[in-house]
């Protein structure tokens, strides 16, 4: 998938992640191309997931510095709600606000954050609906959908904010197996029209279809950085080996 | 001759002094109602914050209002504490004093579970889609923590209705107490009096407490989905 350009989205240099006294990213460096699906892979607990919240300030970092299109955007007087409409993330839980449909759901940030025009956002939300096949469920209610259906909502939702670069973490973890397929189906064909993506996940398949970059990460540190048919087929370090082996089995067992 | 008992009810102003009794009933319920809605937000916001002294202080509270009866309270208020610091507090006053204090350490932990019940990733959902801290609140943290408060607040507020009846036992004269003096009255008359008074109190307890209880069942619902 090489369509990228050689401009950087995102660039992240020396991120230090600290809780407490435990050090989760110790000195953390990192940059997206316009356009590039970069996949982060390694063993729970390993501060992929921390590293993507530090991204849009969910999480406070203790160093270093965070560029969005150029621009350092951890400073003190960053405004973190501004800068986060134009990074998208979605999460592991089923994250839709319970108490609204699944439209008000859609429109909440567009029109409540970006000051858009309801009208606008409105068609805006049911092309992208249509385009996830889930148009007629705009009236219903989180709870009337399945972990699947809310999950492509939740993406939608943060897509029609229009972001420049959009954030995945383990967005299919929680998901019962026979959903994961339509959520990942979703998130290739975002690939492919040339969304700018990061994504942790452990849909090793999924990895070696949509990434043009595969980050292999180990205690807070990037142990491997490689292609995804480089990284799959002949990963270099031994922490990578073993991770894979792990999925190996699985996937002989299943 | 003896008279039929429900009359009882309808000489002289018998009726009338008792929707006059029950009107000091719903006065106090009201006045204690209201102040616990509103100290009983705060209490619960309190009650999450972050510091510890602070909730152990709440809890303290909490914890010494449901400890200790609310009769207890209530003889503790109006016989001792005015006795001790030399002031006079009407019965009425007293007790609107005690169930403020007692509504608002039961509201109070109901708006604590309100909002410590609420996923932390509801509000980091609403604040990726770059909504304000403020917003998150307006949009997402309140409507919901209502929605979880609201049935429960007004069970509270039943209880506190119902439980208004205390208050005679200081000497408040309201419903019940218009109604032992009306049966004290007419006992001799007509020996059915307590049956037709006390059975009058409950219906009135009933039409006002009834709505109040179907209107939480209904919201209930309606917020259900």
């Amino acid at each position: 998938m090489a369509k990228q350009s050689n401009e950087k989205v995102l660039e992240v240099r020396h991120l230090n992640k600290k809780y407490g006294e435990t050090v989760v990213l110790p000195d953390f460096n990192f940059e997206v191309q316009r356009g590039e699906v970069v996949v982060l892979l390694g063993p729970s607990g390993c501060g992929k997931s921390t590293f993507l919240r530090c991204l849009n300030g969910l999480e406070e970092i203790q160093a270093g510095e965070i560029k969005l299109n150029g621009q350092i955007i951890n400073a003190d007087a960053t405004k973190w709600h501004v800068v986060r409409q134009k990074i998208g993330m979605v999460f592991q839980s089923y994250d839709l606000f319970p108490h609204m449909t699944i439209l008000e759901n859609i429109l909440l940030g567009p029109i409540k954050a970006q000051g858009r025009d309801r009208l606008e956002v409105l068609q805006q939300a049911e092309k992208l609906l249509e385009r996830v096949g889930l148009l007629d469920k705009k009236e219903a209610y989180p709870s009337q959908l399945s972990g699947g259906q809310k999950q492509r909502i939740a993406i939608i939702r943060a897509l029609c904010m229009n972001p420049e670069i959009m954030l995945f973490d383990e967005v299919t973890a929680s998901l019962d197996p026979e959903m994961v397929r339509e959520v990942l189906d979703v998130m290739l064909e975002l690939a492919q029209a040339g969304m700018t993506m990061v994504i942790v996940t452990h849909e090793m398949g999924f990895a070696k279809a949509a990434a043009d970059r595969v980050i292999f990460i180990d205690q807070g540190q990037i142990i491997e950085e490689a292609t995804p048919e480089l990284f799959f087929t002949s990963p270099k370090s031994e922490r990578a080996k073993k991770f894979l082996n792990i999925f190996k089995f699985n996937e002989q067992v299943s | 001759m003896q008279a039929w008992g429900i009359s009882v009810l309808f000489e002289g102003q018998n009726l009338f002094r008792l929707v006059d009794g029950l009107s000091v009933s719903i006065r106090i319920a009201a006045v204690s109602i209201a102040f616990s809605a509103v100290f009983g937000i705060l209490l619960g916001v309190l009650m999450t914050s972050r510091y510890r002294l602070i909730r152990y202080i709440c809890r303290f509270y909490l914890e010494a209002i449901r400890i200790i009866p609310t009769l207890v309270w209530l003889f503790l208020f109006y016989f001792s504490l005015t006795k001790i610091l030399h002031f006079h507090l009407s019965a009425e006053f007293a007790s609107d004093i005690v169930f403020s204090l007692w509504g608002t350490a039961e509201m109070g932990d109901l708006v604590r579970g309100a909002i410590t019940s609420m996923p932390k990733h509801q509000m980091d959902s609403g604040f990726a889609i770059g909504l304000t801290k403020l917003q998150v609140y307006r949009y997402i943290v309140i409507p919901q923590a209502l929605r979880r408060l609201i049935p429960s607040a007004i069970n509270l507020a039943t209880r506190m209705i119902k439980t208004t009846s205390l208050v005679v036992l200081i000497g408040v004269v309201e419903v019940l107490k218009v109604g032992q003096q009306i049966i004290e009255v007419s006992i001799l008359k007509t020996p059915t009096a307590s049956f037709w008074v006390y059975g009058c109190i409950f219906f009135l307890y009933f039409i006002i407490c009834y709505p109040v209880s179907l209107f939480s069942k209904k919201l209930e619902t309606k917020w259900q989905q």
